[in-house]
């Protein structure tokens, strides 16, 4: 199989006029594809230790709030009606785990590709441009979420908590929340001179989106501000639309939700690609 | 006429680099000729790697333009790349594969897939020395294994130039030398045009046709190394330690050329040994030293410091 990357449009460039920041868009090509395919290898070859335990994880969140706490409150209220807590938790986990396998990917284990192993040095000495590995990084951060979400959603269904054939849309979900994520956590990567800063981030932003976007326990239990609040976060629209397609209803603020799901990626993609490059190119 | 010909592998005419306020590479001008070997020496921060990146395409030239094989290094980097089979400074193998994997895994990058790029790959172990270790991880290799193994990388794809940034920076003498051999034989079997920077001058004097000379992100003069060191500062140089304030007054008012460091005093004598003789006889317990000039000597006397630090 052969991808060819073309070249951008050749034209003079004024001696010394460094270039624009929309041109980035322009130079991403189909040889993102090959940075995705070295993601995927390396997957392969480390999947006994890089995939299966952290999908134990959530199987340990199910067990332990799901039947655990679940024991003790039993239904919790949702749209209108009580729901076992079972029913609305595991859904959350699933959307937790969008957030968790796409910003991961593209913060910590990034990183470590580009500054301690150099493996974007290695690349950008091929055809391949910079805005290339950016892309395909990208893309594959959002891979990992649908992988793993894939399997939880097998793993869940066998319990009864999820509602076919809605259920499958789970899937895309996971790779629009996917998308997102990973370019959030590109962005990320983009400004911490070293690796121990992700902690800031990772602490302000990722951890209260883990507990108070309806992940665990309904937003509506809260007070009206904070509702309001968890609204605007990402993941509470992703794990509403989760839940949604899992018990085989219509969530609340659905397409308004999808609409700024998507607005929301293609906005932190693009600020990933021009971060990225300025941190990468100097 | 100038349109039939060829384009030359690198031309590069008044390049500049800089980053903010300092500037890396100050105005060079330098070609590199169909399979020549050319080796930009000088010491750390001189420019040289920076260099190199520009032409390489890794970094975004501040003024000034360099065509390599006559396509524009800002215009059309892809085909470029293409062209080029490039040995950073810095090993970036990947740790999570074989040997094998990491080669095929680099080939890909260049849509080099299929049976054909297995048999590459043998031929290029075969090569470097490395047959045995084909399935061995990363981490089981020595250092000059790696740098090997850096080196048939950048021979995948057939490159027409090869770029070697430092190629023997930290390995031990055996490794280098087993390096500059297989450089050496590339070179001599396969004709391959080769644009290398070191900061050791007798990697220099092995491997280039003809070397340039950078200091302080400008080029101090190049040329072939033989003729460069004859034309320079002659065959022999009188190297002395431990010395009085006299010798260095003597010499001085001999009006022999010399050079001195912190604690070195050279003396460029093109009269065949006539200010070894004389310094004998002036200071008989003076320790001297003669031995062959080399490009160190070119360098300090042009830069007025020596290669290393």
């Amino acid at each position: 199989m052969v991808i060819r990357g073309a070249d951008e449009h050749e034209r003079a460039r004024p001696k010394g006029e460094p270039m624009k920041w929309y041109e980035v868009f322009a130079r991403v090509s189909p040889l993102a594809l090959r940075v995705w395919q070295r993601n995927a290898d390396v997957f392969r070859t480390t999947i006994l230790v890089n995939f299966i335990p952290p999908l134990l994880e959530p199987v340990l969140y199910i067990v332990a709030f799901g039947f655990g706490l679940g024991s003790l409150i039993k239904t919790v209220p949702y749209q209108g009606r009580q729901l076992p807590y079972l029913a609305f938790m595991a859904p959350g986990v699933i959307s937790v785990a969008v957030m968790f396998w796409s910003y991961f990917e593209t913060t910590y284990t990034c990183f470590v590709r580009m500054y301690y192993q150099r493996t974007f040095d290695a690349i950008i000495a091929t055809p391949l441009l910079v805005e290339d590995v950016i892309a395909g990084e990208w893309i594959w951060g959002a891979t990992k979420s649908v992988m793993a979400c894939s399997i939880m959603l097998v793993g869940i269904s066998c319990f009864g908590l999820a509602h076919w054939p809605s259920a499958v849309l789970v899937i895309p979900l996971a790779g629009l929340g996917g998308l997102l994520f990973a370019a959030l956590g590109l962005i990320t990567t983009s400004l911490v001179p070293q690796i121990e800063q992700f902690n800031l981030p990772t602490f302000i932003i990722i951890f209260p989106m883990f507990l108070f976007s309806g992940t665990f326990f309904p937003i509506d239990i809260l007070p009206a501000w904070a509702v309001h609040v968890a609204w605007v976060l990402p993941l509470t629209h992703i794990s509403s639309l989760i839940r949604g397609a899992c018990l085989g209803e219509v969530p609340p603020h659905m397409l308004a939700g999808i609409g700024y799901l998507v607005a929301m990626t293609l906005a932190a993609a693009g600020l990933a690609l021009v971060l990225m490059r300025r941190r990468l190119v100097k | 006429m100038a349109e039939t010909a060829a384009p030359l592998p690198i031309e590069a005419t008044g390049l500049i680099k800089r980053y903010g306020s300092f500037t890396a590479v100050d105005g060079i001008d330098f070609t590199v000729r169909e399979g020549e070997c050319v080796g930009f020496l000088g010491p750390n921060g001189a420019g040289k790697t920076t260099t190199v990146r520009m032409v390489t395409c890794f970094t975004p030239v501040t003024e000034g333009r360099a065509r390599v094989f006559g396509l524009d290094v800002s215009i059309r980097p892809r085909e470029i790349k293409r062209l080029l089979g490039i040995c950073p400074q810095e090993d970036n193998l990947d740790p999570d594969f074989s040997v094998l994997k990491n080669l095929l895994v680099y080939a890909r990058y260049f849509d080099l897939t299929g049976p054909g790029i297995r048999d590459r790959v043998e031929e290029l172990l075969a090569l470097m020395q490395l047959t045995d270790k084909i399935h061995a991880n990363i981490r089981e290799l020595s250092g000059g294994m790696k740098r090997r193994l850096m080196l048939a990388r950048a021979l995948l794809n057939n490159p027409r130039l090869l770029v070697l940034d430092e190629p023997t920076g930290g390995l031990d003498p055996q490794a280098r030398h087993l390096m500059w051999q297989r450089v050496r034989s590339l070179r001599a079997n396969e004709g391959v045009t080769v644009l290398m920077t070191t900061h050791y001058m007798e990697e220099a004097s092995q491997l280039c046709d003809r070397v340039i000379l950078m200091e302080g992100g400008k080029i101090l003069l190049e040329g072939a190394p033989p003729a460069l060191v004859e034309q320079e500062v002659g065959r022999e140089v009188l190297e002395m330690w431990d010395y009085p304030a006299e010798v260095r007054e003597f010499v001085r008012l001999a009006s022999w050329r010399f050079e001195e460091t912190e604690d070195r005093l050279y003396v460029y004598d093109r009269d065949r040994g006539r200010a070894s003789e004389e310094i004998a006889r002036r200071f008989p317990h003076q320790e001297r030293l003669i031995r062959q000039a080399t490009l160190e000597d070119v360098f300090l006397h042009h830069a007025g410091r020596t290669l290393k630090e």
